[in-house]
């Protein structure tokens, strides 16, 4: 029994990349099992493994944790990439949050009908609503970091929204000076460095096969 | 002088509800500003750069405009001694508090949908409340007995299920029927005495 970390997800990113970058980033090793059939599903249901019927599913420290915001914040935590005070964990929150609702349109997006998708908005969201705030923070502050002058999730998850978004949109960060350097600054941590190279348990962005998958998995009787 | 938060928001519940609510449980006393009613208003909130991400809820607490709606619940917890006691209690509240959300947030974008949706909505917010979220929640009291849901001791989840179960039986009076554990939580929770003021006439409910 190796005492890792075990995620049960479909294989592609959805909501559980999020949790395999702050694990990598955290050094973290983990195990993972696909889900490919509606089977497996319901029996993780049956057998109770599923609090709410719902992946992702993270075994942890004994625990089945579900519920991605709760696996987050506990290996934040446990990692020591949650801020040290109350403060810094609220900017943390505060700006994990920003990342996390422009990621999550991202990741809605193959399943949302093709008349109904909108990339511009999410362009748009990002290029104005999003960046400017980082871009400014680090500007301000002038640190390596988001927060306390301490690597954190903070920065982790801001690493992965800028990825995601500039496989939408190469040039995206390009009236984003500081952000450029904060991408590639964080890019060369080691353990960041790593996760980024082929071979690692990073996920390609989702195709044709990752969205049917998920839909016959999810699928009801 | 103890300066109280101030909220700004919207007159109504949406995201800001539930602030109000684990604040009212914590006993804190809170202002709130006058409320948004014009597009005037929100730009110049933006202008002056109060909302972070151009967004609300936002809270002036301690000397930060705090906006997301978690973070603010995060930092209210954690500051009011309603997070538990160590990291795993906390993990257990944030997967429950994570539930309660999820089915809070159906409740409360069912008056912006399409009219053509809304009953199919509205069916699925029932089911979910009595098939997804309650039987959980019923089992956990059940199965350890104790009055509050973690580490025996009131928290942010007591408060977010107490909230939730208002909210679902505002949809169907009955939806608790099956569940006796979580009736008699409702009565017990709905008696902590700050609990019990935010639930009375005049309240900033």
């Amino acid at each position: 029994m190796s005492g890792k970390p075990k995620l049960t997800y479909f294989n592609g990113r959805g909501r559980m990349e999020s949790v395999r970058w702050l694990l990598a980033a955290a050094g973290v090793e983990f195990e993972e099992e696909f889900l490919e059939t509606s089977e497996q599903y319901q029996k993780l249901i049956k057998d109770g493994a599923l609090l709410f019927d719902q992946v992702p599913l993270v075994e942890i420290d004994g625990m089945k944790m579900v519920q991605t915001r709760a696996i987050l914040s506990y290996i934040a935590a446990k990692c020591n990439l949650y801020g040290k005070d109350p403060k810094e964990r609220a900017f943390i929150d505060m700006y994990v949050e920003g990342t996390a609702d422009l990621m999550g349109m991202i990741i809605t997006f193959p399943f949302t009908p093709p008349q109904k998708r909108n990339l511009a908005l999410i362009i748009e969201r990002a290029t104005t609503r999003y960046f400017p705030v980082y871009e400014k923070v680090l500007k301000q502050h002038g640190q390596d970091f988001l927060v306390g002058n301490q690597f954190s999730w903070a920065d982790v998850q801001l690493l992965e929204a800028i990825l995601m978004v500039e496989e939408k949109e190469p040039t995206v960060l390009s009236n984003f000076p500081v952000l450029q350097a904060f991408k590639a600054r964080i890019s060369n941590i080691p353990t960041i460095k790593k996760f980024l190279q082929l071979g690692s348990q990073r996920k390609p962005p989702p195709n044709d096969q990752y969205v049917a998958t998920v839909i016959e998995v999810l699928k009801k009787d | 002088m103890a300066i109280k938060p101030k909220l700004h928001y919207f007159n109504g519940r949406g995201r800001m509800e539930t602030i109000r609510w684990l604040l009212a449980a914590a006993g804190v006393e809170f202002e709130e500003a006058e409320y948004l009613e014009t597009r005037k208003q929100y730009e110049k909130l933006i202008q002056d750069g109060s909302l972070l991400f151009q967004q609300v809820p936002m809270v002036e607490i301690d000397g930060m405009k705090m906006v997301q709606t978690r973070a603010i619940l995060n930092y209210i917890a954690g500051k009011h001694n309603l997070y538990g006691k160590d990291l795993k209690e906390r993990a257990l509240i944030d997967m429950y508090v994570e539930a309660t959300m999820d089915l809070n947030e159906m409740i409360m974008f069912l008056p912006f949908q399409p009219p053509e949706e809304k009953e199919k909505n509205f069916a699925l917010i029932i089911e979910r409340a009595t098939t997804r979220y309650f039987p959980v929640y019923e089992k956990v009291l059940k199965d350890h007995g104790q009055q509050f849901l973690v580490g025996n001791q009131f928290s942010w989840a007591d408060v977010h299920l107490l909230e939730a179960i208002l909210m679902a039986e505002e949809c169907k009076p009955d939806i608790l029927s099956p569940f006796p554990q979580l009736q008699a939580f409702k009565g017990r929770i709905s008696n902590i005495p700050t609990i019990k003021k935010f639930l009375q006439p005049g309240s900033q409910r």
